[in-house]
């Protein structure tokens, strides 16, 4: 594997030597678990971790709940309540599971945002960025056929909303709608694919999860700075970095401990905050619920998807232009996508030969912005498809692509970045001082 | 920037709790206290009692509890009666069983291996999930924060709905409404169950209309999360051992980098 310098391992015994020779296997692990690390990296470093470990609990509970649960429309709801009264410990793998969905989203959603804020997107680790896009667009299908599955009545209505999207698409939306259904309409057939899809999907994640490794293990971290690790020769590197284990692994599991102290608090004391109440009716394909509303982290998109309605004029325009084709509808669901597309494109958007958002003064001001306004979008896809939220969704919805389209190519263009350090091992010095040698360091109380 | 980042992650878990609070329709709900709330509340068996009588004097009439098993009456952290009680409680229901007169099927009285039976009535709708299914408490303005301080107030909405009819009632397409201010249409087709001295109670408690009112929306919560205290206690260990884990790896952190990360102590401010 390239990347920076670093020792290797070494076969001892003779056991040892005999495997390596066939399998070196322990080789590879040695060299993961060692990687060399930026040693400045910050607690928004933490959440990879997070996210692997999530990844586990949610299979590992998946797992049992399958042995319980049965996909079928007649059973499917009282299976989940099979689960919840008479297997043992079943609550707690159910509330664990419903929960972990969350605190997956809660993790991914903080990952992006420190790429998007320290430049990890950028060259050299593109192809980390669009795997990592790939995996969440991946948790995005997977947490919502999961979603489907107690099959309560929002799991029916969310169902039948959006898949109803896809039937959005001019001319073969109502076909492709019918095969992603298995039928005219979310029934039994649905139910059971999108079971074995929930089961192969986190399948499929777990084998991006190691590209996704493997891929900034070449590369290397990112890092608060921006600048790259030193790999002239190895001990040039050691001065910038320290091994993966023990250093990151405790800082990591850490941050873990804390987190999962606060999961387990939602999930002991109020595991049913993050639901919604309806999924506690069994779903009734002739009784619509008052409101549809998606889980929370769909809600960014959902308001997205809901702001382009027929009086808006870009809709009127693409309408106009396109002779009826591109309808408010398929409007609103190009627009979904396009949002992930457009965060997809970042490292061919961003014009800026500056990493780190930390040593670019305009930029901060713009994400802060985009941060304030992914949580704005959020609360609007709560709200009901009226004024004001309909405005309000709208300008946070052009915001978005204006961040992306605009402000990444434009901001590299007109500001002036502050001076970078030479090296991370000088921006770590200005943080702490070895512990042996120089006694007298510069700190800059603005970080 | 990562304080607001993680800032946002607080928020964000409580955008969550708005997703089921679109709908804010102009209702009262009264903020009853009960037993079970907080990260350390459990039933009162001697309530859940209570609230089981009301249940089968009044509710059962129409509705059902087809999710719960009889037997569970028993359970400790549940209403708490003994097994021969459980088992004359069982026979007060008839179950129809397919495997009886050679696979005809026939109705026999019920074992407390059986669930409840099902609501007899169409529109009665089941009532085991229902203090999960409705939600008491929202917003303010889609954020969430009532439902994360109070609860979502299954409970507090079945006790509100039950005393809160007003006496007006009205005919729309052949069906009796009657107006509720809990209800989230106002109008509701159930008629007021509840008139005081319903029900008498063994220990002695007067059934007043609240009186019943809370003590069956309790049971139902129940009935919709029997599994509560076994719950908070495994989330309580949980917290507890990982709080304990943390503070360990804190320090095993900290000891770990203390090479490399001794803060200067004479550091001089740029500038």
């Amino acid at each position: 594997m390239a990347g920076i310098p670093h020792d290797h391992y070494e076969p001892t015994s003779g056991g040892e030597r005999w495997l390596h020779r066939r399998l070196p296997i322990v080789g590879l692990l040695y060299d993961t678990i060692m990687i060399p690390t930026p040693k400045n990296l910050n607690w928004m470093w933490i959440w990879g971790i997070v996210l692997t470990f999530t990844l586990v609990l949610q299979i590992a509970t998946g797992v049992v709940l399958v042995m319980h649960y049965i996909p079928s429309t007649d059973r499917a709801f009282a299976s989940v309540e099979h689960i919840m009264r008479n297997v043992n410990g079943g609550f707690m793998l159910r509330y664990l599971h419903a929960n972990g969905a969350s605190l997956f989203f809660v993790a991914v959603y903080l990952h992006i945002f420190r790429s998007l804020y320290y430049g990890s997107y950028k060259e050299p680790r593109e192809v980390t960025w669009i795997i990592g896009i790939l995996m969440y667009l991946l948790m995005m299908g997977t947490a919502f056929m999961g979603y489907v599955l107690p099959w309560g009545q929002m799991s029916f209505w969310g169902a039948t909303v959006i898949t109803g999207l896809f039937g959005a698409i001019p001319f073969i939306g109502e076909s492709l709608q019918t095969w992603l259904l298995g039928g005219p309409a979310v029934g039994e057939y649905t139910l059971t694919r999108f079971f074995s899809l929930h089961y192969l999907f986190p399948m499929i994640l777990a084998g991006l999860t190691v590209v996704h490794i493997w891929a900034f293990h070449t590369t290397g971290n990112n890092n608060p700075t921006g600048v790259e690790v030193r790999r002239a020769s190895k001990e040039e590197a050691a001065k910038d970095t320290l091994p993966f284990w023990p250093y990151f692994v405790l800082k990591d599991l850490f941050a873990l401990a804390v987190i999962l102290a606060v999961f387990f608090a939602i999930v002991g004391f109020m595991p049913n905050y993050l639901g919604h109440p309806d999924n506690y009716v069994e779903a009734n394909p002739l009784k619509t619920p008052a409101e549809i509303v998606p889980e929370w982290y769909f809600l960014p998109f959902y308001a997205i998807l809901r702001a382009f309605t027929s009086d808006v004029w870009v809709v009127q325009i693409a309408s106009f232009v396109t002779g009826g084709v591109i309808d408010a509808k398929f409007f609103g669901v190009l627009a979904m996508f396009g949002a992930i597309a457009v965060m997809a494109l970042a490292p061919w958007l961003d014009t800026s030969s500056v990493r780190s958002g930390r040593y670019r003064p305009m930029f901060k001001w713009w994400f802060a912005l985009f941060i304030v306004d992914f949580f704005v979008l959020m609360w609007a896809g709560a709200r009901p498809a009226a004024e004001p939220y309909a405005t309000i969704s709208l300008i946070a919805t052009g915001y978005w692509f204006v961040y992306f389209l605009v402000m990444l190519p434009l901001l590299g263009v007109i500001e002036k970045p502050l001076p970078q350090p030479g090296t991370i091992e000088e921006d770590y010095a200005r943080h702490y001082a070895p512990a042996t040698g120089g006694t007298k360091t510069v700190v800059n109380p603005a970080e | 920037m990562l304080r607001y980042l993680a800032l946002g992650a607080a928020v964000a878990l409580g955008l969550g709790g708005a997703a089921h609070a679109a709908v804010e329709e102009e209702t009262t709900i009264t903020d009853y206290a009960f037993p079970f709330e907080g990260p350390f509340g459990t039933y009162d068996q001697f309530q859940l009692q209570r609230g089981l009588q009301v249940y089968t004097e009044v509710c059962s009439a129409c509705h059902g509890l087809r999710y719960v098993p009889l037997r569970t009456l028993g359970a400790e952290s549940g209403p708490g009666l003994p097994e021969p009680q459980v088992r004359a409680y069982a026979e007060l229901y008839e179950v129809f069983d397919e495997k009886l007169l050679d696979g005809e099927g026939d109705f026999r009285p019920a074992k407390p291996t059986d669930n409840f039976p099902e609501s007899s009535l169409a529109n009665a709708p089941d009532l085991s999930l229902m203090a999960k299914a409705r939600a008491g408490f929202h917003g303010p303005y889609g954020l969430g924060i009532n439902q994360l301080l109070k609860g979502s107030g299954g409970p507090e909405y079945i006790a509100s709905l039950l005393t809160d009819y007003t006496g007006e009632q009205k005919e729309e397409a052949g069906v009796v409404l009657y107006e509720n201010t809990a209800f989230p249409s106002r109008w509701i087709a159930m008629p007021p169950p509840l008139y005081g001295d319903d029900v008498t109670y063994e220990d002695g408690t007067e059934a007043t209309i609240e009186q019943a009112s809370v003590d069956v929306a309790a049971f139902l919560m129940w009935t919709a999360e029997p599994k509560l205290a076994a719950r908070k206690r495994a989330g309580f260990a949980g917290v507890l051992m990982l709080s304990v884990l943390a503070v360990l790896l804190y320090f095993t952190n900290k000891r770990i980098w203390a090479p490399y990360k001794r803060k200067a102590k004479d550091r001089v401010p740029a500038e």
